[in-house]
């Protein structure tokens, strides 16, 4: 038997399973107005896997992701509307050559820090490392103070409720409460017409399978064996000559990272970043996301993502002010019943029933969508 | 200072240690040394500050004043885990253990290597990992249960496997909280041969109630009571002393 480091069996089939319904299912039955609507959702999917990441693995329950995804699209939507703001495009404006916002706000150059954005590759850099590093200052401020649970959580709301006012306030640098809008080129390539979406759309899910990749291998290298056993016994690991801090950081970094390219994405295919992605309320909703769908299983928050989002969609559309108390009721019965969400659900009750039809098959029941099986044990030798 | 004798090099310096909780001092002005290789008992009556000592040793509490040297290493100035690397290891009262995990996986995560994040991502399990996991759970009597979730041992079970844990640590000083508490008769039988076994080549400092244990194993018996030392020397030497008697043992 050979070790594999990134996923045991039955997780490759659920993958693969994934990657056939995003791949090939979805863009065949789909319009490319609702394929577009599917990318959009797939962008909270990144944020989702880092809340498996962070709170499934490691227990942190961060209520700001919102702050990541944000910031990740707004370096991406920085580089958009530079290009966007070119000095024949804007050459009505008082200050040619500068987004409209500025133009508005009296602003007549581009403020220093908006430089370095028509590169874009420092874009992308910036995408990863702004979030990974606002997420270490953050984590290595609270977690080497050892606090957590309940505070943790609290405070990183607090912080998204300052990035949005911040963002809201400084309208002038960046575009206010509308956001960044009118994003049109990428490198001269149009991303508005219905080819360039179904590219994006494409890329974006390449993207998410690399993330789901990364996150397997920290699940499957001790590292996310030491996270599960952090979030049981923290003191055990700590008189077991770890740092749980340095690991703790670890985690909330690599799901800010996560969440800052699904904010990046979000940009590229919807089109426009605002603070309404930013605050407590779209953080709450990411964490509600990772609990439908199971927050201790990659593809279960990622099919909870999913979901929820058709739901919204759907239902938003006929009942518009129903849908928030149906978004709590949803969150409420998840969590009260089925704490695992519906990956918990299908490892306790589908699996068995359908180990159960090929038990002559294989002596064990595989079931890759919770975290249990994972533990692969001692190999054989 | 001291002419013509040179003090002995303790591995265990424990010097005018206080802890005081909102004033309360649960330990008070307390003083031992342990030598390379000693078997030393901490005994005494609930509340005598025995845990709180090892919480001081370990890093898990602060001490207000005092030192605690460990092989000439300040330890009160160490965090947890730089104390576990300098070589001092612990055993907690409850059998604490990561449920989630397989026993397997509970003795590879004390294996003493990757202890840093980037290590633990590019951690192998291999041959010698492999090796000294089967090894250590030979010793713990838990060879048969490798793969099975740690949740689903018994209690007696889990302490071996706390114990095992430590073991693969290889600490140089062993610190065992209640190692035969709340076991049966006949895990407690094994329970010291795996201790007596365990013991040799490194220092041990335990907390235990059982009298018959400590006088099986112990080398000096520490008698703390009010955070205090109350008496200190042989089984024998303590089980005589009339304070001893009165506090401890004469009930």
């Amino acid at each position: 038997m050979t070790e594999n480091r990134f996923v045991n069996r039955s997780e490759l089939i659920g993958i693969l399973l994934l990657a056939a319904f995003l791949v090939v299912i979805l863009p065949l039955c789909l319009d490319v107005f609702r394929l577009n609507l599917v990318a959009k959702y797939l962008t909270y999917a990144f944020v989702a896997l880092g809340l498996v990441v962070c709170w499934g693995y490691c227990g942190i329950l961060s209520l700001g992701q919102g702050v990541f995804f944000g910031l990740g699209g707004y370096c991406m939507a920085m580089f958009l509307k530079l290009e966007a703001s070119s000095v024949e495009n804007t050459k009505i404006q008082s200050t040619p050559g500068i987004p409209d916002f500025m133009d508005w706000n009296q602003i007549t150059a581009l403020p220093a820090f908006w430089q370095p954005f028509h590169s874009l590759t420092f874009t992308v850099f910036a995408i990863i490392l702004v979030p990974g590093l606002f997420a270490f200052i953050i984590g290595a401020a609270m977690f080497k103070r050892r606090v957590g649970g309940t505070y943790f959580a609290i405070i990183t709301q607090a912080v998204a409720a300052i990035l949005t006012i911040l963002i809201v306030g400084q309208q002038g640098y960046t575009g206010g409460i509308n956001g960044m809008t009118d994003l049109r080129t990428l490198k001269g390539w149009d991303i508005r017409p219905d080819h360039a979406k179904i590219v994006l759309y494409f890329f974006e899910v390449g993207l998410l399978f690399v993330c789901i990749f990364i996150a397997q291998f920290i699940r499957h290298s001790k590292l996310g064996r030491i996270l599960v056993a952090m979030r049981e016994k923290e003191d055990r690991v700590r008189f077991s000559g770890y740092s749980v801090a340095n690991f703790k950081i670890f985690a909330f970094c690599v799901a800010a990272m996560f969440a800052a390219v699904g904010g990046a994405m979000f940009a590229l295919n919807v089109g426009f970043m605002s603070p309404s992605f930013v605050g407590i309320v779209p953080s709450i909703e990411m964490v509600i996301y990772t609990a439908v769908g199971g927050r201790l299983s990659i593809l279960g928050a990622i099919c909870g993502t999913l979901l929820v989002n058709f739901a919204k969609t759907s239902l938003s559309e006929s009942f518009p002010e129903l849908w928030l108390f149906g978004l709590g009721g949803l969150f409420i019965t998840v969590v009260l019943a089925f704490p695992n969400g519906l990956a918990g659900i299908w490892t306790d009750y589908v699996a068995p029933r359908i180990a159960g039809l090929f038990t002559s098959r294989k002596s064990k029941s595989g079931d890759g969508w919770a975290e249990k099986p994972v533990a692969d044990g001692a190999p054989a030798e | 200072m001291l002419i013509g004798h040179q003090p002995k090099e303790f591995l265990l310096s424990v010097e005018a240690l206080t802890v005081s909780f909102d004033g309360f001092k649960a330990v008070n002005d307390l003083s031992f040394y342990v030598e390379e290789n000693e078997i030393r008992v901490i005994i005494g009556p609930n509340g005598a500050g025995k845990t709180t000592v090892l919480d001081l040793i370990c890093g898990k509490t602060k001490a207000t004043s005092g030192s605690i040297q460990f092989r000439g290493q300040e330890l009160t100035r160490l965090k947890e885990n730089q104390i576990v690397q300098a070589g001092v290891g612990r055993k907690f009262q409850t059998p604490s253990i990561y449920d989630d995990l397989t026993v397997f996986e509970n003795l590879e995560i004390s294996f003493p290597r990757g202890r840093t994040v980037f290590g633990a991502l590019t951690f192998t399990r291999d041959a010698v990992v492999r090796d000294r996991v089967h090894e250590v759970a030979e010793m713990i009597f838990l060879k048969d249960r490798l793969n099975v979730n740690a949740e689903l041992l018994s209690h007696g079970q889990k302490q071996w496997l706390e114990i095992g844990m430590l073991l693969i640590q290889d600490p140089e000083l062993l610190m065992l909280d209640e190692p035969v508490a709340g076991m049966s008769v006949s895990e407690r039988a094994k329970t010291a041969e795996l201790l007596n076994r365990i013991i040799k080549d490194r220092s041990v400092l335990v907390i235990e109630h059982d009298m018959k244990f400590v006088e099986d194993i112990a080398h000096k018996v520490t008698v703390l009571h009010q955070g205090q030392i109350l008496s200190e020397g042989t089984m024998e030497h303590v089980q005589k002393d009339p304070k001893v008697i009165e506090v401890y043992l004469g009930h």
